[in-house]
């Protein structure tokens, strides 16, 4: 193969291989919602947003913050940075690399029927679906070090509880929407509770360097324990 | 004995307070901070503070704190308007006041304006969390509430107290919030976007430090249900089902789900903090 050719191939890819449709929002006059097609793009747009402040690429940005389908800029001085943002060249997101926190739990919540209905199967199918999964932390939110953990395939999607519980215990291993999140701490909450981390104190710890166990862009898997009682 | 206050009356709600805790809004930590800030910049300056020293944000019916140590320390009363004593005898509010140790400082309930600001000499010095003494009351970071018989140190007093008199911004009679479209307003429809900029609200008794509510005609939508979780700015005007725009203040949510018809600058939002409930509030296009 020429050296023309194997570039003309590499120009495909770049153009297919990369996320499109970056849309930027103003939110006031200081911050810059920039919008996402998907939550895998909204990922891998954050991961470019990182990778470009660690090159000294970035304008100064006080907070960079990713939701599901966006990621804020807040506290942006360089105005000029929305009309570039779209046309970056954003590599889509690369599962799988980097090393996964380990998160130990049991599978022994009080929603496990239910999602187990949900999702057509039998109960103690549940644990063994969710623990295979890869997972990783689209955003936080709800609470210091509360992380959104996409990684479930789309159709285990679940609804939230009708009646959400007044007190959902810190280490509550609990699934709505696309996501499954751990309670760092006892809370209010309508997410349906399949399991339980032990020493949920990891989570969050404001005195530790990183605050949270669970950061935005950070691989997780839950390993499933014997730990009783 | 080192120096510090200790909490004789609490007041409602009063809180330590420094600039907050910015850049952790990824980790879903609220930025904090006193919702008046040129109040507690001035308060800081007028006592020789640095800027970012944390003072005390009372709410409505004021407070009294106790010097201890040896020496005299300087206090300002600032932000809402109230009157002031040592030990009973009146002193000025809004200049610095000489509080000698033992003495008892009280703020007394506002006269106009809603949230004061008490800056010492020194600063106050409870253990930071993430870098701000700030106390955050939607997720419970920093040092809690203020109760009677609490103490808080003091820091060692840096430049001398100014004798310079300052004007002071009144508590606004009416408050007008210039509003910044976006980044959902598409979520409404044009006659409710002609409403928000054009009709009369009022502050409500739920506001609080994570929203200033409003009372007034609620909003129409155009698209129903939430919108996926996305980041929140500080000003953020945000539209729960009820319809009525919530003007976010320093505790707010990191992330929501409800639609932002718009952003109040930050510059207007100290007015914010100064407007008791019943206040008429005007939203006008930035």
């Amino acid at each position: 193969m020429s050296a023309g050719r194997a570039d003309a191939d590499s120009a495909a890819r770049a153009v297919t291989d990369r996320v499109r449709g970056i849309r930027v929002l103003e939110a006031g006059p200081r911050a810059l919602l920039v919008e996402l097609d998907s939550g895998e793009d909204a990922e891998a747009f954050h991961a470019e947003l990182l990778r470009r402040r660690a090159a000294g690429e970035l304008p100064a940005v006080r907070e960079i913050v990713p939701g599901a389908r966006t990621v804020l800029l807040d506290g942006v001085e360089d105005r000029t940075l929305a009309g570039r943002m779209p046309s970056w060249t954003v590599p889509p997101l690369s599962r799988g690399a980097g090393e996964a926190v380990e998160i130990p739990v049991v599978y022994d919540g009080p929603d496990l029927a239910d999602v187990a209905e949900a999702w057509g199967v039998a109960v103690d199918e549940v644990p063994r679906i969710h623990a295979r999964a890869e997972f990783r932390v689209a955003f936080c939110g709800f609470a210091p070090g509360f992380a959104y953990l996409t990684g479930l395939p789309a159709h285990l999607s679940v609804e939230r509880r009708a009646t959400p519980r007044t007190r959902v215990p810190a280490g509550a291993l609990a699934l709505a929407g696309p996501y499954t999140g751990v309670y760092p701490r006892t809370s209010p909450g309508g997410w349906q509770i399949i399991g339980r981390m032990p020493g949920p104190d990891a989570l969050w710890d404001p005195g530790r360097e990183p605050a949270a166990l669970l950061g935005p862009g950070a691989r997780v898997r839950f390993v499933p324990t014997g730990v009783t009682g | 004995m080192s120096p510090a206050i200790e909490v004789v009356r609490a007041g409602a709600l009063t809180t330590v307070q420094d600039a907050g805790r910015t850049g952790w809004a990824h980790l879903g930590v609220p930025r904090a901070g006193a919702l008046d800030e040129p109040a507690r910049r001035l308060a800081n300056r007028l006592v020789g503070n640095a800027p970012e020293a944390a003072v005390l944000e009372t709410t409505l019916t004021g407070c009294a704190v106790r010097v201890t140590g040896t020496r005299p320390v300087y206090a300002v009363v600032g932000g809402a308007g109230c009157r002031v004593t040592v030990d009973g005898r009146p002193a000025a509010w809004g200049a610095p006041v000489r509080v000698p140790p033992g003495a008892v400082l009280e703020a007394g309930p506002a006269v106009h304006g809603l949230r004061g600001y008490l800056a010492f000499a020194g600063g106050l010095e409870p253990e930071p969390v993430l870098g701000s003494r700030s106390a955050d009351l939607l997720s419970g970071l920093g040092p809690p509430v203020l109760r009677d018989g609490d103490r808080l140190p003091l820091g060692r007093p840096g430049g001398a107290p100014r004798a310079d008199t300052v004007p002071w911004p009144g508590a606004p009679a009416e408050l007008v919030l210039p509003l910044h479209r976006g980044p959902r307003d598409g979520w409404f429809t044009e006659e409710a976007l002609r409403t928000l900029t054009t009709a009369g609200y009022r502050v409500s008794e739920r506001s609080n430090r994570i929203g200033l509510r409003t009372e007034g005609p609620a909003l129409r939508r155009v698209r129903d249900g939430e919108l996926p979780s996305e980041g929140m700015v500080l000003g953020a005007v945000q539209v729960p089902p009820d319809g009525l725009p919530v003007v976010f203040l320093n505790d707010h949510p990191t992330t929501g789900g409800y639609p932002v018809v718009g952003v109040v600058a930050e510059a207007a939002l100290a007015g914010a903090a100064q407007a008791a409930p019943g206040t008429p509030v005007r939203f006008v296009e930035a």
